[in-house]
């Protein structure tokens, strides 16, 4: 971040109609910061009193009005980590092509890009009905998990590859004529000395992927399933726990409390991963500044 | 040797990740066929209304849904905007730079609250308040304001980077001519950020027009034209949420049809910003 722009804006403060913008923006920024403040409050002020560790591990009960959500987190993970399992070896490769092998603004290259663009504005529900589509039916996988966990790994491919292949970017160019001096092999002086100086952007990809995938809802409630028991296997239906929130709040009467805390388990879930996200990246980012 | 391997490999994912959006559209196409050539697309217009379990009476007519869709989602455009660029004017030329950083993080904090989450909060807490003014409550007014501070963070955060990445000799050269602060954001820096800007705006559009969960939550559900802020209303993207589940035969089939419009209006904004974008660049010799 520069402070060029602050500085030539200060300069020329003063007159009404800097005072007029003035007192705009800041009713406006004011506005977003009440509105952020009030949801924000709101969940924690309806949601804390009922997160213990018994409601983390037990088993809900009576459609999730009472008991926890114990099968829920775990179904979460799940989905999780078949999406990771399926989206980090193509994406990571895809970044790798993109990155190192190919003209971005051309051909091959320039088609992937494209068409990942294009991907990452799909609107979720698209990716269940195609989700459903493919991986419920054609492919006999069923209400399952892993329909679910192979869903969100196309939704998150875009995220990823982009961050990743940003990695790839900032790696000096030096550290790969080095290599290439030393007589190795391309895919050689990938794996051993670009790939690890290119981790910053591709865990920043991984958590961002992660906290898109948590997020979600529309893409698996017609692929992973509502069912709120402990799965057994991949193959069973579980719930995430965003869909256990959207069932509490609109099918179950008397489901709000239960709404309430999931939903900051959720929240803080969330603000916790996007948070590391964006702390590693600058943290990355300052230590590339100054060597 | 092994680098001929390597490559190959390495084409074959990116060809995966490169030809999923090819295998939704072809899926979608695939599912949505039927309904299209025994409907017809007319059909989708012209129906007497939505009945699309009705057997031989079956009706299919979209236009109540498609013009709700269209309303929350111009309706959270144009309140968001403006929201948005205070935002960015906010953080690179009132703010110091300690709060301009405090509020870029909130911001980018508000990006990721999941939809259902805001869509919660929009039931207990807006549509209550909403329901005191005129009832029901749940209303097309609460999807417009729950899908504004959902794509918010979108256009502020594509902003704030357009308005960064003006060039600095622009803003010494107006410092030079002795502008005054808002002749300086509205003469310079709005033009040199514009392909920054609308590239924000169409993809908080998109945002807007395929966001499911919040609107399911807020808005009502009725399948009906609205004649006021206060009616109830149901989205394209809530009806796919609402029906699937037990939908057959055309219905499931009139259900992909939607969905492919869906895709089809998100990716000719994603090619159009994109092409926006190319031109402005040229335009400015490389500048904007």
């Amino acid at each position: 971040m520069t402070a060029a722009g602050n500085a030539y804006g200060r300069g020329l403060a003063g007159g009404r109609g800097d005072r007029a913008l003035k007192i705009g923006v800041g009713l406006a920024v004011a506005l977003v910061v009440f509105a952020f403040g009030w949801l924000l409050f709101d969940i924690v002020g309806h949601g804390l009193g009922g997160v213990s560790w018994a409601f983390l591990t037990d088993v809900p009960a009576s459609s999730g009005r009472s008991g926890g959500i114990g099968p829920i987190l775990i179904s979460t993970l799940l989905i999780l980590a078949v999406c990771l399992a399926a989206a980090l070896p193509v994406g990571l490769a895809t970044a790798i092509l993109l990155a190192e092998h190919t003209d971005a603004e051309a051909g091959f290259g320039r088609l992937v890009r494209r068409s990942l663009d294009i991907l990452a504005g799909v609107p979720s529900i698209v990716f269940g009905l195609f989700g459903n589509a493919l991986f419920c039916i054609y492919l006999g996988m069923g209400f399952s998990i892993l329909s679910g966990g192979l869903t969100l790994a196309c939704m998150v491919l875009p995220i990823f590859i982009r961050e990743a292949e940003e990695g790839f970017r900032a790696v000096p160019r030096d550290l790969r004529l080095a290599a290439a001096a030393l007589g190795f092999t391309r895919a050689r002086a990938l794996v051993s000395i670009v790939l690890p100086a290119a981790m910053p952007g591709i865990v920043v990809g991984l958590v961002l992927g992660i906290g898109r995938a948590l997020a979600e809802t529309a893409a698996l409630i017609f692929t992973s399933g509502y069912v709120d028991r402990m799965p057994e296997s991949l193959y069973d239906s579980g719930r995430s726990l965003s869909i256990h929130i959207y069932d509490l709040s609109m099918n179950v009467a008397g489901g709000e409390p239960a709404a309430y805390s999931t939903a900051l388990v959720l929240v803080t879930l969330l603000l916790c991963i996007n948070g590391s996200a964006s702390w590693m990246a600058d943290h990355w980012q300052r230590r590339r500044a100054s060597p | 040797m092994v680098d001929h391997a390597w490559m190959a490999g390495l084409r074959l994912a990116a060809a995966i990740a490169g030809g999923v959006v090819l295998v939704i559209f072809g899926f979608l196409v695939l599912e949505a066929w039927p309904a299209l050539r025994s409907i017809g697309v007319g059909r989708f217009f012209t129906d007497p209304g939505w009945h699309p379990a009705g057997g031989e009476q079956a009706a299919f007519n979209l236009t109540p849904m498609l013009l709700g869709t269209l309303a929350a989602a111009i309706g959270a455009v144009l309140l968001a905007t403006p929201l948005a660029l205070a935002s960015a004017v906010f953080c690179n030329y009132y703010a110091a730079p300690a709060p301009a950083t405090l509020y870029r993080r909130l911001v980018e904090l508000l990006a990721g609250i999941p939809s259902v989450v805001y869509g919660f909060w929009g039931l207990v807490v807006l549509v209550p308040l909403i329901r005191q003014i005129e009832p029901p409550g749940a209303s097309l007014l609460a999807g417009i304001l729950v899908l504004t501070i959902m794509i918010l963070p979108t256009i502020a955060l594509t902003a704030d980077a357009a308005f960064r990445a003006v060039p600095e000799t622009y803003l010494q050269a107006a410092a030079a001519l002795g502008l005054s602060r808002p002749t300086l954001i509205g003469s310079v820096v709005l033009p040199a950020a514009r392909s920054g800007l609308s590239t924000g705006v169409m993809l908080g559009t998109g945002r807007a027009l395929g966001e499911t969960m919040a609107v399911l939550m807020v808005c009502g559900n009725v399948v009906q034209t609205p004649s006021s802020l206060f009616d109830p209303v149901r989205t394209l993207t809530a009806n796919i949420a609402l029906e699937m589940a037990y939908a057959l035969g055309d219905h499931r089939s009139a259900l992909f049809v939607t969905g492919l419009s869906l895709l089809l209006m998100v990716t000719a904004l994603v090619l159009a910003s994109d092409g926006l974008t190319r031109r402005w660049a040229v335009d400015a010799g490389g500048h904007g």
